[in-house]
């Protein structure tokens, strides 16, 4: 099964487990190193998208991905602008996909990042991706497609990088204007950062390598179970057993399933929570991390997706959807039923005549 | 021999159409694919499978892929 040593990958999950808990020690929010979901959604909240005050915040790591991805890009050779693959099936996927991650508490990456730090209420969220992939991996075997993308003008693939420049000037406008639009946090995760300078660097070194490797969480159990291809999935560990060590060496890990930070053990709802995401992730083709990575190379249809996601966070705490260290809330049932059911729906549905 | 245009497609779509071919038993492919991850992937997929993989860049956004077994 391990035929090959996956070099890239490996490399990546160790930056990974490296630089993720270094960055709690800076200031970041407990087993929340980085977590694209959930800086995503402080990045919603800084921009008036939904106002839980306790979450908002520019995170310079979002910026770093997308630009440190962008630069690794075009180096490599990989930067190709293109569009057009169901962009608003994805902009729904997105939005989906950030309601389940945000019952959960954290995208893919932290739920790893979680389980490391010894939140052993992540093993329910852990089984549920697991699900929510094997559903989306039915879908992709019965001729489940988005359609092709094309190649679209320099300028558009620009787009996403620039939008992370323009974030990069709101933070620093919000952190030293007076009176701004700019919303940050004042307690809670959202007022827990590490410095910006040292955001952005790990934002960018991890941007760089993450594109270079492809590292993606949806990727490591899709394509074990699809193609018997491990080289993704032994990133994964590698992350797994670098992140438990460093946190170990810092004294972040805390075993238990109880009192850990931003996070609550309702097994069903962690379970289902990440099932949605991995339903809706499968179908787009990767984690929120990877479609932030994506989106920096010039794939304006992770754009739309990472829209999605920026959307989905400001109806998941409007609506009450997003779930607090105190539970899940009411209305959250419906919508992740709700979203199970585009996805399902949307998975017989939309199909491209294979060969 | 079996042509297929894997351009456009999002992952896994691409190695999947391969996997596709070759589970149908096909011993010699052309794949026509845009670069990025989706080669790295077939590549790395048709080696395993124990094809020989020749390789030509037609243009800077297209590769083409000969696998023979």
């Amino acid at each position: 099964m391990f035929k090959r040593f996956a070099l890239w990958p490996v490399v990546a999950g160790i930056a990974f487990g490296v630089v993720a808990p270094l960055l709690v020690v800076f200031g970041n929010p407990g087993n929340m190193g980085v977590c694209a979901a959930c800086f995503l959604r402080d990045i919603s909240g800084a921009l008036g998208f939904h106002s839980a005050a306790v979450v908002q915040y520019i995170r310079p790591e979002i910026i770093g991905l997308i630009v440190g991805a962008f630069i690794s890009s075009l180096f490599l050779g990989d930067f190709r602008p293109r569009a057009g693959s169901s962009p608003l099936a994805r902009f729904f996927l997105g939005i989906f996909a950030m309601i389940g991650a945000l019952v959960f508490l954290g995208c893919p990456w932290r739920m790893w990042l979680r389980l490391s730090a010894g939140d052993f209420s992540a093993i329910a969220g852990i089984a549920g991706l697991v699900v929510g992939i094997l559903i989306g991996v039915f879908f992709l075997k019965k001729g489940f497609s988005l359609g092709r993308n094309r190649p679209t003008s320099k300028a558009v693939g620009y787009l996403m990088p620039l939008l992370a420049v323009v974030l990069f000037g709101l933070l620093l406008w919000g952190m030293n204007g007076e009176n701004t639009p700019i919303k940050f946090s004042l307690k809670g995760p959202g007022s827990m950062h590490a410095s910006v300078l040292i955001s952005l660097i790990a934002g960018l070194f991890l941007g760089a390598i993450f594109q270079k490797s492809r590292f993606c969480m949806i990727a490591a159990v899709r394509d074990t179970v699809l193609l018997k291809e491990t080289h993704i999935l032994q990133g994964v560990l590698a992350l797994i057993v670098t992140a438990f060590v460093v946190n170990l060496a810092l004294g972040l890990f805390h075993p238990g399933f109880t009192g850990q930070p931003i996070a609550h053990n309702d097994t069903l709802w962690n379970f289902l929570g990440m099932a949605l995401s991995g339903i809706a992730l499968t179908l787009a083709g990767g984690c929120p991390g990877r479609q932030l990575i994506l989106s920096g190379e010039g794939d304006t249809d992770a754009g739309v997706l990472v829209m999605g996601l920026i959307v989905g966070a400001g109806i998941a705490h409007n609506f009450g959807l997003a779930s607090s260290p105190a539970g899940i809330t009411a209305n959250a049932p419906v919508a992740v039923f709700v979203g199970l059911a585009f996805c399902i729906l949307l998975g017989i549905m939309a199909k491209e005549k294979r060969v | 021999m079996k042509t297929i245009d894997v351009r456009g497609l999002s992952c896994p779509a691409p190695v999947l159409e391969v996997k596709n071919v070759i589970d149908s038993g096909a011993k010699e492919i052309k794949v026509i694919s845009d670069c990025g991850a989706s080669t790295e992937n077939i590549q790395r997929f048709a080696q395993n499978a124990g094809f020989t993989i020749a390789m030509k860049k037609l243009d800077d956004d297209t590769t083409e892929f000969i696998l023979t077994k």
